[in-house]
């Protein structure tokens, strides 16, 4: 490679793999908890009858992985992780709150 | 800071094209072929092409099958059209299960005479249409999650890209053949890439939406408690077969001729009646439902509008409403009816396959530029000392050849093995596909053989000789050739031998312009850089 983007160069080569390695850990596997975790709280959380919140969802969670993906090579290396680990835990919260309601609520 | 931003998304954009790029080139190439599959198939079997529909086709095929399945509980004939010349029916026995598709018995109908036709043994189009999304020879869910990722990183590879070209519009008029290598490769795949990028966009998240409960089942699992089956029949998408049970009482089933001919004025627009469905035929409670040739809109898919009868005193029932869609699965249809070209008329069939003709050369340029652009900053004469060619980019470029050029080869081979083959052959459809992997195999082994430009040139010079001379085969082996189809106005024959003679010719310019390069580049100087790269070290 000779023409490395200087956010992605890190020093020696080995650093610079890692580097990379973690993006891409991040932004697939992480990227992908990120969007299936949004999905269910969409899914729980959007006003419409539940196969339609349910499908809009899913539709949605792809365009958020694809996002994850390309935000974890963007961003500078420090950030990757807590900016794709934090909202997967939040939407993971407010998932387990809105499906403790709605299970608690007589239907 | 902006520049670094970019950069990234340039490797990125880089790498997630290429490492499933070569599995992507196939699925856009027989994908590409998978819009004109029955058109395919039928060049496949030529027993069919001496079939020719008149006014009484409907009547003919209705009255066969009073013949070939009396007691069945349904039939269903699809009419002939612009896509096929024969008539399909396909019938439950009366003792199958409602929702068991292998139960099905099918057969196929010459369109004049009624007669049941025996084609010779094929997958045709519809083994290209399922490799594209199912592969062969693996499971079928091993092989849908290996395209489901293959696409993602085409969607990664599409958004970074455009990051990366953001001045699109004005690259896309700049085309500069003869600077250099690098620049006509680079301005191909721009070309490519953005005249038909909301193509590029559609086909590919549509294609994830094709398997999104298999890709991301978690909203579905946790809002139905991990039942699907309540979700699908809840979204509509399966509607639960609801045969009514014959009854006990035989009557004769009405002339279907008035039904067609007012089905037929109704959906002049829609290539009048596509098919009939005839269910408990020969019973007191027999029905008749008839659906349009094309649909008045691509969403609508199966939930379009149909005209239903009943079977015994012809009286038009009120039909089953199409179902009403709210808007998120209106939206996810229409995208996957246009993935699927679903009722699509040739107009749009044509635009499509042309734009996945673009898609196919957007992958195959930009795997070749990612070669190109590495060979031409070695080539810069103070790293010519630098020693061989790195591995990695050897087998880059062979695998490119192997695919980008061996891949055609072998789809070339498919159609000649359809012809060559001897018509009784036992499991003839499976030796089709078998040349089909042989010659592939064949051309991914013969590249590294070979000196690069020699594999490229020689694999698209055999590329391109088999398919331009599929005309002359089908002249030699069947009766539909263009001196026939032709002057008949045949346009689903020529089609076929038109666009195998232009893939013909489109292969032999390219392997005349790569034979010809290679020859200019012994004594050409080494291509220069444009001023934009940046070389900083060999590697």
């Amino acid at each position: 490679m000779t023409t490395l983007p200087s956010r992605l160069r890190f020093g020696p080569d080995g650093r610079r793999c890692l580097d990379v390695a973690s993006r891409s850990l991040a932004g697939i596997g992480g990227g992908y908890a990120l969007a299936a975790v949004a999905a269910m709280f969409l899914a729980l959380a959007l006003p419409m009858p539940r196969a339609e919140a349910v499908y809009t969802a899913t539709m949605l969670s792809f365009v958020i992985h694809a996002g994850a993906v390309v935000w974890a090579f963007a961003v500078r290396s420090r950030w990757v992780w807590p900016g794709l680990l934090a909202p997967t835990l939040l939407l993971g919260g407010g998932t387990w709150l809105l499906h403790g309601l709605q299970q608690g609520a007589p239907s | 800071m902006k520049d670094g931003f970019r950069q990234s998304m340039a490797w990125l954009h880089t790498w997630s094209g290429l490492l499933l790029g070569w599995l992507l080139f196939a699925v856009f190439l027989t994908g590409t072929i998978a819009y004109f599959r029955q058109e395919v198939t039928v060049w496949m079997q030529p027993e069919l092409h001496g079939s020719v529909p008149d006014a009484g086709t409907a009547e003919r095929a209705v009255e066969r099958m009073g013949q070939l399945a009396p007691d069945a509980s349904q039939w269903t004939i699809a009419l002939p059209g612009e896509r096929t010349p024969a008539v399909s029916v396909s019938w439950r026995p009366a003792d199958a299960k409602p929702n068991d598709r292998a139960a099905l018995k099918r057969a196929t109908l010459d369109a004049g005479t009624g007669a049941v036709l025996e084609p010779r043994e094929t997958a045709g189009g519809n083994f290209l249409y399922r490799f594209h999304f199912e592969l062969y020879g693996m499971p079928r869910e091993t092989a849908r999650w290996i395209v489901g990722i293959a696409t993602m990183a085409m969607l990664v590879a599409i958004v970074s890209g455009i990051i990366t070209h953001r001045r699109i519009f004005k690259d896309v008029f700049t085309f500069r053949p003869e600077k250099s290598a690098l620049r006509s490769w680079m301005d191909g795949h721009v070309a490519a890439a953005v005249l038909a990028l909301p193509f590029h966009l559609m086909i590919t998240y549509s294609g994830l939406l094709l398997f999104m409960t298999m890709l991301m089942p978690w909203a579905v699992d946790l809002a139905y408690d991990g039942d699907r089956q309540a979700y699908f029949a809840e979204s509509g998408f399966r509607r639960a077969a609801s045969t009514p049970r014959p009854a006990p009482q035989t009557a004769a089933l009405t002339p279907v001729a008035p039904l067609l001919a007012e089905a037929d004025r109704r959906w002049a627009d829609r290539g009048g009646v596509g098919s009939l469905t005839v269910t408990n035929p020969g019973r007191a409670n027999a029905t008749i439902e008839l659906r349009p040739a094309e649909s008045d809109s691509i969403g609508r898919g199966a939930a379009t509008e149909r005209l239903l009868f009943d079977g015994v005193t012809g009286q038009a029932l009120e039909a089953p409403p199409a179902d009403p869609q709210p808007a998120a699965m209106a939206t996810g249809n229409y995208l996957m009816g246009l993935h699927l070209a679903r009722f699509a008329g040739p107009g749009m069939r044509w635009l499509f396959f042309v734009s996945g003709v673009a898609g196919t050369v957007m992958v195959g340029s930009g795997l070749i530029l990612w070669v190109v652009k590495r060979r031409s900053q070695r080539g810069r004469a103070e790293n010519w000392a630098a020693g061989p060619e790195p591995f990695g980019h050897r087998l880059a470029d062979r695998l490119n050849i192997g695919v980008v050029a061996g891949l055609p080869l072998a789809v070339a081979a498919y159609f000649w093995a359809n012809r060559l083959l001897p018509v009784g052959l036992e499991e003839r459809a499976g030796w089709e596909i078998g040349v089909f992997f042989l010659t592939w195999a064949a051309a991914l082994l013969h590249a590294p053989l070979r000196p690069s430009r020699r594999g490229w040139a020689e694999q698209l010079w055999i590329g391109a000789a088999l398919f331009t001379l599929l005309p002359v085969l089908n002249l030699a082996t069947a009766a539909g050739h263009l001196g026939n189809s032709l002057p008949a106005g045949n346009w689903l024959l020529a089609g076929f031998d038109l666009t195998a003679l232009a893939v013909g010719l489109l292969l032999g310019f390219a392997a005349r312009k790569v034979g010809r390069n290679a020859f200019a580049r012994k004594s050409a100087p080494a291509p220069v850089l444009p001023a934009g790269a940046v070389v900083e070290e060999p590697t």
